[in-house]
């Protein structure tokens, strides 16, 4: 049974031109920020895209909904390749999909009413009439759980919690399939991340949204997803069923990176054996050639520093990594 | 554990404002023994940064006022003239602090500012202090100190200059260490490198610590007993396993509730708090978590719960809770468990 496929991206890069100080040998110097990844999202699941900063996540994600130009490789949408359209072609695939940042500070202008910023995209698309617009308004800050006597305040008379949920419901609005969520929780409080994640957990059952949900919290994504994808360096390292993950890591630094999250149990805490890495990531304007985690790996060896590994099944069809020395798998 | 080195008795810190009074620590009493970690959690805002400031003389803000006191071997900090708060910052106690490219000086070497630290407070000759800052860089984990010591911190990664920090804060063997955040703004491989530095560190220097945090797990790695604040005051303290394994506070159960748990089987839905802290303008009379907690009753309104240990023994596990001991029992396993499937 091979669920419907929403997006499918593949090979894409892209690389960003470094400083002018990174110039060597006449030639402009590139980040690869993402380099040939290729991921499929299926309809209606929670994909989850985790990695620490600077491996990626945030660009792939804004590669797909087509924020960033491609370097290379393509992007399909629901079966259309979406990668070379122009801006004005775009446009009535913006509807279809949205993002909810991070930030609920800096992603909300603090010079319109909430009520102006929710509406926003459904006068821009001409979703309607005044009433209808006001209506469907009104639908949607109940559905974030605001009441509409908030729509004639301004961003800063609310608090983080509820000015990200015043940023889900602005991505609502036009009714989208996929929602791309980078880091939607991390500016918040414990006690009001557990009131976002389970509000995006509800809207999802009840509208069918597919999530893309980047994150650094490895506890959230699990939490959150059906899959998740281990980014590192431009590079997806491993994919895999959410329970899994933790379950049999696959690839090294999925390993690695799973024992470096503190466990909130004194006792677990003390009991396990923790992996932890030497040094810090590389530079992605010159990733170590082979395996790029390779320098960091402790099962590393001469093939490891020579040959870049695929992205193959390692732990059957839903759980490939790309490792030459597999751990949990074959 | 001994004596205390560190005892805090109902320190209150409040600012002026053009709206009012903002009450941020409301009447804060704990003690930090000789050696021992403190972990010290709460969200933003809940006075867990602004305590330890105070404590450390570090608020100048003139619209602030403070009432309390902070005895610190047997001197009492709040008291002390500015010379001599500055003799026991750095040398007695010293901080880290989350970010630490704004807390080191962009336009100095590290090295420098490691050595100035130290001539600051002893009467050593510069070729000495900058021996010793290369010794301390060494002992923070820095590859190459010799050459390291002539970079600017901008020269270095974040959890670099996170090292750089401890080793700024360590250069005058302080009996106490306080560290605000200190893995925050890091990935979560290089925050267990710093934590397993501070433990490692903390077992050679035998300094006592106060860590102020947000994470639950960082928590669990490294206290030995745990303060949990909310809205200005201390709502429950115990040893870590008290905390972890016997909770008394609501709000202590929904702040373990509400971790999304690697380690365990995913919950279907988290336990959130409903609602936001109250606004320290105006603080509600009674318990201030009584508008977000499902055990609430009459009395919790009407009575402010004092921090005391509640069910019986003469222990330090304390609670500012009016729920019997029983009924925390009762209701808490909902609270912790979630809905699990």
């Amino acid at each position: 049974m091979k669920e419907d496929i929403l997006v499918q991206a593949l090979n894409v890069r892209k690389y960003f031109p470094a400083g002018q100080r990174m110039m060597r040998g006449g030639g402009q110097a590139k980040v690869h920020a993402v380099d040939d990844v290729s991921i499929e999202v299926r309809a209606r699941e929670t994909l989850g895209l985790v990695g620490e900063s600077g491996c990626g996540k945030s660009t792939l994600g804004r590669c797909i909904v087509r924020l960033h130009d491609l370097t290379g490789g393509t992007v399909s949408f629901e079966g259309r390749d979406i990668s070379r359209l122009s801006r004005r072609q775009l446009r009535p695939l913006r509807r279809e999909m949205q993002m909810v940042f991070q930030d609920p500070y800096a992603s909300l202008n603090p010079r319109k009413r909430v009520g102006t910023i929710i509406s926003d995209p459904l006068r821009i698309h001409r979703q309607g009439g005044r009433t209808q617009i006001r209506d469907r308004v009104a639908e949607l800050v109940e559905l974030v759980g605001l009441s509409t006597e908030h729509l004639n305040r301004y961003p800063h008379e609310f608090s983080g919690g509820q000015r990200q949920r015043i940023g889900v419901a602005r991505a609502l609005a036009l009714h989208p399939k996929l929602i791309i969520a980078d880091e939607p929780v991390s500016a918040l409080d414990v006690s009001i991340r557990a009131q976002v994640i389970n509000l995006l957990d509800d809207l999802q059952d009840e509208l069918g949204l597919t999530y893309i949900f980047i994150a650094h919290d490895l506890g959230v994504v699990r939490h959150v997803s059906d899959r998740i994808a281990v980014m590192y360096l431009g590079k997806i390292v491993e994919i895999s069923p959410a329970d899994d993950l933790y379950a049999a890591p696959v690839h090294p630094y999925t390993e690695a990176l799973l024992s470096a999250v503190p466990v909130p149990d004194p006792d677990l805490s003390e009991r396990r054996e923790q992996i932890v890495l030497e040094g810090d990531v590389p530079s992605p304007v010159e990733p170590p050639p082979g395996c790029r985690f390779a320098p960091r790996c402790r099962y590393a060896t001469e093939i490891c520093r020579s040959e870049e590994p695929p992205l193959i099944p390692r732990r059957g069809p839903e759980h490939p990594a790309a490792c030459h020395h597999p751990l949990n798998g074959r | 554990m001994g004596e205390p080195l560190l005892e805090v008795r109902d320190l209150r810190v409040s600012f002026r404002t053009d709206d009012g009074l903002v009450q941020a620590v409301n009447g804060v009493s704990f003690e930090v023994s000789e050696g021992e970690t403190l972990g010290i959690v709460g969200e933003s805002g809940s006075g867990k940064s602004v305590t330890m400031m105070s404590v450390m003389r570090l608020i100048t803000d003139p619209n602030a006022r403070f009432d309390g006191s902070v005895i610190y071997k047997g001197r009492d900090l709040m008291k002390l003239s500015k010379k001599a708060i500055r003799e026991v910052r750095g040398a007695e106690i010293a901080m880290i602090f989350q970010d630490p490219m704004t807390s080191l000086n962009p336009v100095y070497r590290v090295g420098w500012q490691i050595a100035e630290q130290i001539r600051a407070h002893e009467p050593v000759s510069a070729h000495a202090a900058r021996a010793r800052a290369v010794e301390l860089l060494s002992a923070v984990g820095i590859p190459n100190p010799e050459h390291r010591v002539e970079d600017y911190p901008h020269q270095f990664s974040g959890g670099m200059r996170q090292r750089v920090m401890i080793a700024l804060a360590l250069s005058c063997s302080p009996s106490l260490l306080i560290a605000d955040e200190p893995t925050t703004a890091l990935d979560v491989t290089i925050q267990a490198q710093i934590l397993r530095l501070i433990k490692k560190l903390r077992e050679e220097t035998g300094s006592a610590i106060v860590l102020i945090t947000h994470d639950m797990g960082v928590v669990a790695d490294i206290a030995d007993r745990v303060a949990v604040m909310y809205a200005g005051r201390l709502v429950e303290q115990g040893t870590k396993r008290e905390i972890f394994y016997d909770p008394q506070h609501p709000y202590t159960w929904g702040l373990l509730g509400s971790i999304a748990h690697l380690a365990r089987p995913r919950p279907r839905r988290l336990t959130a708090i409903p609602g936001a802290p109250p606004s320290l303008l105006a603080l509600p009379g009674g318990c201030a978590f009584a508008d977000r907690c499902s055990s609430r009753f009459d009395r919790c309104a009407a009575e402010f719960p004092e921090l005391i240990s509640r069910d019986g023994a003469a222990d330090g596990h304390l609670d500012a809770c009016h729920l019997t001991p029983a009924l925390k029992r009762e209701r808490r396993t909902a609270a912790l468990n979630g809905d699990r499937t």
